[in-house]
């Protein structure tokens, strides 16, 4: 592992104890869909997008948009972690009186650009900024962040049609593949193979990585877009629930909340490791 | 309306780079005046009104005021909840068009009817509604859209429609427009129903009728005050849509007399809440369902003796 590789490796451990917190705190839904995500946050916040946490509106920032809203609190503790906002507002996290709800809302913290909680909106609003950014010929370029299980979503692949017709090569998508939708294996659910072959098929192009994989991450992070004149996708290949052993790749944690006993012994996992 | 629509937005257009339209395939034989002026505003997004949507709101989070055109039923129904959360709940400067509300596309069937949408748009937060009674109206809805901070919905109606307003009325979002002012009876009309209120009145007027005639435009936000005036000072009210007896302008103007205390007549005359099966013309539609100009005249007259009827009768026993 490089040195950096152990960086990425500390920054997303301190994420994962905060949302760890969050959906303790709160007793919220969704940790393992926000802990599936948190390697690929981590490098695109710290080292991928263009953006500054003391200036977060600035023109010609990357946009990051989460549309897979229900992994917010992994979005918050990233984006306090990379200092957008203070710590302590992750305290308040889905409870009462607080800034932060349970699904990704526009500017409820600075940093957050898009309100999402539905599946399958925000590939479309991502083609609406890419197609921004070339008409005012801006470089900016536009992250969207998916689940396996949002890809159900016929209005996924109009977004697909749409942004390979118009050659948004500075629309790039990322697709978390835990291969966990809420009530069971995407496979049962709803089978998405040939999931690259659909996706090529649609014009865009794509490369697959092991989404816990900070080397993969970072390399095929740093080449997107990956060719000119065509949309980007990463099929991130992830573990539900990552990090926490009692988690990974286990359905409930799409909904459960960790009692205390559980939260303890996660929160010394994170910690010790 | 569909050409005044065009000819004042490339007008807009040329003034303002911001402005962009998409439209969801459809604007044949008109959208193209702005197509051909302003190509790189101008995106025919195919028939995927969900992704449209979506990238009206991205173009708008990206500084845009985004056109969005459509049929009424396919623009607010096909894409409800990306109108809902990503226009409407981040209140963004997306203005929807709907072309041919209502019975327009009468001969097209009942996917085409456009009956539930005044309803579906007013219940959105952010979303302000409006219905331009005639091309006059139309023309300052388009104007005032994008200098109006958040979501508009525009219903229109087709084309060849009757000016109703002899020069352009001061037009104000979430005013009414008083055209005629009277005591018997106050006719609120809204969208592509004015033309045939405005003949209603002139034929009650023969009738020795004093008739207060209301364009309402806008549904939302709803003009109370002008509401709460009719209902002072004069006997009846009825309102007057081309869209569904449940939710549209009879609805609006119902929420706000039953809670105003106000005594007075009051009756909804609009589509009744069903699918069409009668098959043919706006004409032959608004006829079989009671929206022609002589039925119009001819339920109100009915409803309006019903009523003094019946206050002479509770004079006689109190």
């Amino acid at each position: 592992m490089s040195e950096k590789s152990k960086d990425y490796g500390d920054i997303a451990k301190e994420i994962r104890k905060k949302i760890l917190k969050m959906i303790f705190n709160s007793q919220a839904s969704h940790i393992g869909s926000a802990l599936s995500c948190v390697d690929i946050l981590t490098v695109l916040y710290f080292k991928i997008l263009k953006i500054d946490p003391k200036n977060p509106l600035a023109k010609a920032r990357d946009r990051f948009i989460l549309s897979k809203g229900h992994a917010a609190s992994a979005l918050y503790a990233t984006l306090a972690q990379r200092g957008f906002f203070s710590e302590e507002v992750l305290n308040s996290y889905c409870l009462n009186g607080g800034k932060l709800p349970g699904h990704s809302t526009i500017h409820c913290v600075p940093g957050v650009e898009v309100s999402t909680g539905s599946l399958g909106h925000g590939l479309a609003i991502g083609a609406g900024m890419a197609i921004a950014g070339k008409h005012d010929n801006k470089n900016y370029r536009v992250f969207v962040l998916m689940s396996d299980g949002e890809c159900d979503e016929g209005s996924v692949w109009e977004t697909a049609m749409f942004a390979s017709h118009h050659e948004l090569d500075n629309l790039i998508g990322i697709l978390d593949y835990n291969k966990l939708q809420a009530f069971g294996k995407t496979k049962d659910v709803l089978n998405l193979e040939p999931l690259r072959k659909k996706w090529v098929s649609f014009g865009w192009q794509v490369k697959e990585i092991d989404g816990h994989n900070f080397k993969q991450i970072e390399k095929v992070l740093s080449k997107a877009p990956f060719k000119k004149n065509k949309p980007s996708i990463i099929i991130a290949h992830t573990i539900k629930g990552k990090g926490i052993s009692f988690m990974e790749n286990k359905l409930e944690w799409h909904y459960k909340s960790p009692s205390k006993e559980e939260y303890l012994f996660a929160l010394k996992e994170l910690t010790s490791k | 309306m569909k050409q005044v629509f065009i000819n004042t937005l490339v007008e807009l257009a040329k003034k303002d780079k911001r402005i962009f339209l998409l439209t969801g395939d459809l604007g044949f034989s008109a959208l193209e005046k702005f197509r051909e002026k302003f190509p790189k505003r101008f995106f025919n997004m195919g028939v995927a009104e969900a992704n449209m949507i979506g990238v009206a709101a991205g173009l708008s989070l990206s500084g845009k005021i985004v056109f969005v055109y459509s049929i009424a039923s396919f623009i607010t129904l096909r894409c409800l909840e990306q109108i809902r959360n990503d226009i409407c709940y981040q209140n963004l400067n997306v203005k929807l068009i709907g072309i041919g509300g209502g019975l327009c596309y009468g001969q097209a069937g009942a996917t085409h009817h456009s009956i539930e949408d005044i309803a579906l748009m007013r219940v959105l937060p952010n979303m302000t509604t409006i219905c331009p009674g005639d091309p006059l109206e139309a023309e300052m809805a388009i104007k005032l859209a994008v200098f109006h901070q958040g979501p508009i919905y525009i219903r229109l109606g087709k084309s060849g429609e009757a000016k109703v307003h002899l020069k352009t009325p001061r037009f104000k979002i979430g005013k009414g427009i008083t055209i005629r002012e009277g005591n018997d009876i106050t006719i609120i009309a809204t969208g592509n129903m004015l033309y045939n209120a405005k003949q209603v009145a002139d034929r009650l007027l023969n009738n020795n009728f004093s008739i207060s005639l209301i364009s309402m435009p806008t549904i939302k936000p709803i003009d109370k005050e002008i509401i709460l005036k009719a209902a002072k000072e004069t006997k009846a009210i009825f309102t007057i849509e081309e869209h569904s007896l449940i939710g549209g302008l009879g609805g609006a103007v119902a929420e706000v007399l039953a809670e105003s205390g106000e005594k007075i007549l009051f009756k909804r005359i609009a589509l009744p809440d069903s699918f069409s099966k009668d098959i043919g013309s706006q004409e032959y539609l608004r006829e079989k369902n009671g929206l022609s100009i002589e039925r119009i005249t001819n339920a109100i007259l009915e409803m309006y003796k019903k009523l003094k009827n019946e206050n002479n009768g509770k004079r006689k026993t109190t």
